[in-house]
């Protein structure tokens, strides 16, 4: 296998046998810029008899109609989050249906999927894309046994991926909330109502063929909101529970009362505000961990005393961020995934919460995602290293358990892009002289907020001069990370067998910029 | 001394805490021996206290240790083990007069002398939380030249008084009033009692302007949350500055001319007032105000 060393000094595969040819990466920018239009998937036609009903009777039966063959490509949303029961109910149909050699695509998968872990032992499936992987999945992955490596892409990255075709899905399956017996969709209503249908309506809008798995059939047609429309679906089958609605419909997350994530998020946001980016018309997008919701709260705080109204906040969208709409604190609100079901009620009701596909949030090669419009990203990291690069896939242990998501995306697009994380965790450190694997490269990440210091990277200057004039406690990266190593010690780096690829990282312009090995036995 | 208006409290037995201690912006720490751990902890807590003493960089932070009562059985062990690490003080809790002060003080001069440390190196800071110890407040501050603060323990003192603690806080008003003036007295700092309910700032911060106005010099913290809070009451005003400037510059000015008498904007000063100016002035720098006075 011909390995090249991309401009981050990574070494990564030219091509990978049964998953393509790949470029190493460049630069964040290095795919851009270039006029004229090229390529891409377009829509799959179809020629079905007119129908007043595409309900058919079970999943074997819509699979049959689908034509689905060995070998080819399905696809599912995360939207149900770990309440999520479709993605093992279809892949126990596909096995007893004695496929083999499939490639699941899937926008996410959630934490408690470990079934995946035994269909690929089964050999159901033998390719897995995905924007990340946790738990048991995770640890078969990382001993290398899926013989061909797992593609890691970005939000942005897989609808890209799909629009111009590296991605191309045979099959669909959705997780429909509501649906009428044409096949109109929202994830708005019904007792598994999940929030927005962002990565499904791309999914459902290029699939050869659409299956929608419903636990609630409406009257046609489907009122007032439609997510994905009736001419993307082949075929409906009603199942009696899409998975567990508590764990679907969570509770709005709460705010941290850690003092340490406190601390981070205050001076996240004072880095905001010393930035001079929180004015009239300002765009946001944070997370809903940790600190990164508790910036929120500062946030709110500061724009009601100042009389700010912002833009737009965009997401991955929890309740926060749907009351800081509430109260006017933003315009609109584009929301690609919703969080928590205090978001349901939001998108549901008020116009001005907009639902996203995952190409208008983050494609880096269409006219204009909404990533690109961004004042500020807050962004979590499980590793940074001494030149800002972030790892959010691997842990400290080597193995995969975590995604990809929309880092490298949102880090990319927004004026200022904020790292918020914890020094160390559990004694071990998070700032690495090379953290063991690059998902958002650190010439995208403007600085690190850590409880114990603010690093700046060095290319921003006038956010050093902000910072300093504000009086934040700004401290150089690598006298931080000897800070903490005098407290936790350097922890062994994780062994890995270089032989045996077990994942590779794309950047969201599809080159790649890191490869994942299988870790030592 | 430097103005310490924050104390954030910290349970001995939570290194997962301590070691955060630094990054919080509190002016000093007590590191708690006492209500914080349980009876089954209290040799570990000591010793993981102890510990950190040793080898923890806590940066500019002062740090204290409240040790268990001199009614305890831990109270020895805890002053033997404790006051070789040299915190900054350590704080004795329910003095009801002198005599528990001096007794503490000739204990600790004892493990000083036994371990070759200059004598009165390690400070006391009383705490007082009882009805007679309010009454003896001045006995207290007085005792020995080893205090350096007294603290009031409204908690205690409240069920001591067999009334409840409310927020608007007018059960403590005498007491307060009392202990402060006796700290003022005896020419040392003084610290209030802390706010119990950690989700209501702007009770805190109706607290704080409260006690800045009755004369304490710090206040305790028991959530990280609250030290922004107690620090914003503290910071002088900006009118308030600019007098405290003119003063320090009269002063500055008379001293270099061997005058004895100091004037301001035409009206004399007295020494109080000046000392008084230059805390504002130490004050201010810990905001990073600027002074521009003249």
């Amino acid at each position: 296998m011909e390995m090249v060393l991309n401009s981050l000094g990574r070494k990564v595969p030219l091509e990978l046998s049964g998953a393509g040819s790949f470029s190493p990466y460049a630069s964040p920018y290095a795919m851009l810029g270039r006029p004229g239009a090229f390529g891409g998937t377009r829509i799959q036609l179809r020629r079905p008899m007119p129908s007043r009903s595409k309900i058919v009777e079970n999943i074997e039966k819509a699979v049959e109609l689908s034509g689905l063959q060995n070998g080819m490509t399905i696809s599912f949303h995360h939207h149900l989050r770990n309440g999520d029961a479709v993605m093992p109910m279809v892949l126990d149909v596909l096995e007893k249906m004695g496929f083999k050699g499939l490639t699941l695509a899937p926008s996410s998968i959630p934490d408690v999927h470990d079934c995946i872990a035994d269909y690929i032992r089964s050999g159901l499936i033998n390719r897995l894309y995905t924007s990340g992987v946790r738990g048991e999945l995770g640890k078969l992955l990382s001993r290398g046994e899926l013989e061909i490596p797992v593609v890691i892409r970005s939000h942005g990255g897989r609808a890209r991926g799909i629009e111009e075709g590296s991605i191309s899905i045979d099959v669909a399956f959705l997780a429909a909330p509501a649906c009428d017996p044409l096949g109109n969709i929202t994830g708005s209503t019904g007792p598994s109502a999940c929030g927005s249908m962002g990565y499904a309506m791309t999914d459902a809008r290029y699939a050869r063929h659409v299956i929608a798995i419903t636990d609630n059939l409406v009257d046609y047609p489907l009122n007032p909101r439609i997510s994905i429309p009736q001419y993307l679906v082949d075929s409906i089958v009603c199942v009696e529970s899409l998975g567990d609605p508590k764990k679907i419909a969570t509770g709005a997350a709460r705010i941290t009362r850690n003092p340490v994530d406190l601390k981070i998020a205050r001076d996240s946001f004072l880095l905001m505000k010393a930035s001079g980016i929180v004015e009239r018309g300002f765009s946001f997008q944070m997370g809903v961990g940790g600190a990164s919701l508790a910036v929120a709260k500062y946030l709110a705080e500061y724009m009601r005393e100042k009389g700010i109204r912002g833009s737009f906040g965009l997401g991955g969208v929890g309740g926060y961020l749907a009351g800081m709409l509430e109260e006017g604190l933003f315009d609109a609100v584009f929301d690609v995934q919703s969080f928590d079901s205090a978001v349901t009620k939001s998108i549901h009701e008020d116009p001005r919460h907009i639902e996203i596909d995952s190409s208008w949030y983050a494609n880096p090669f269409n006219a204009g995602c909404l990533v690109n419009n961004l004042d500020c990203v807050i962004l979590a990291a499980l590793e940074v290293d001494c030149d800002f690069n972030v790892n959010v896939l691997t842990g400290h242990d080597g193995a995969l358990r975590g995604a990809s998501g929309g880092h490298q995306d949102t880090a990319a697009g927004a004026k200022l892009s904020i790292v918020a994380a914890p020094s160390f965790r559990g004694g071990v450190p998070s700032i690495k002289e090379r953290v063991t694997t690059i998902t958002t490269p650190g010439e995208t990440v403007d600085a690190i907020v850590t409880e114990r210091g603010i690093c700046i990277n060095p290319r921003r200057e006038d956010l050093l001069g902000s910072a300093l004039k504000a009086g934040l406690p700004v401290v150089d990266i690598e006298a931080l990370k000897e800070e903490v190593e005098k407290l936790t010690g350097v922890p062994r780096p994780p062994e890995f067998d270089c032989d045996k690829i077990a994942a590779v990282v794309e950047y969201r312009d599809g080159t790649l910029i890191d490869t994942v090995y299988a870790r030592k036995q | 001394m430097k103005p310490c208006r924050s104390m954030l409290y910290i349970p001995g037995d939570s290194p997962g805490m301590i070691q955060h201690a630094p990054v919080f912006g509190a002016d000093s720490i007590l590191l708690d021996l006492e209500d914080a751990v349980a009876i089954a902890e209290k040799d570990a807590a000591r010793k993981m206290v102890a510990c950190f003493l040793q080898d923890y960089d806590f940066k500019d932070l002062i740090v204290t240790v409240r040790v268990n009562g001199a009614d305890t059985e831990f109270f020895d062990d805890d002053l033997s083990e404790i006051i070789p690490c040299l915190p900054a003080a350590v704080r004795i809790p329910k003095c009801n007069g002198p005599a528990d002060v001096l007794s503490a003080d000739k204990k600790i001069e004892e493990i000083e002398r036994a371990n070759s440390i200059p004598v009165g190196k390690v400070r006391i800071h009383a705490m007082i939380e009882t009805a007679v110890g309010v009454e003896n407040a001045y006995h207290i501050a007085s005792a020995c030249p080893r205090v350096e603060a007294i603290t009031l323990g409204g908690q205690d003192l409240t069920a001591d008084m067999g009334v409840k603690k409310t927020k608007e806080g007018w059960e403590l008003f005498y007491a307060r009033s009392r202990v402060v003036v006796a700290a003022r007295a005896a020419g040392v700092a003084v610290y209030d009692t802390v706010w119990a309910d950690i989700n209501d700032k702007e009770g805190l911060l109706r607290e704080c302007r409260s006690i800045v106005g009755l004369g304490f010099t710090g206040k305790a913290a028991i959530h990280p949350d609250q030290i922004e809070t107690i620090h914003q009451a503290f910071m002088p005003d900006e009118k308030e500055l600019k007098k405290a400037v003119r003063i320090v510059e009269a002063a500055e000015k008379a001293k270099n001319e061997g005058k004895g008498v100091i004037s301001v904007d035409g009206k004399m000063v007295d020494a109080p007032v000046v000392a008084r100016a230059r805390h504002l002035l130490e004050l201010a720098d810990l905001y990073g105000l600027e002074r521009s006075g003249s």
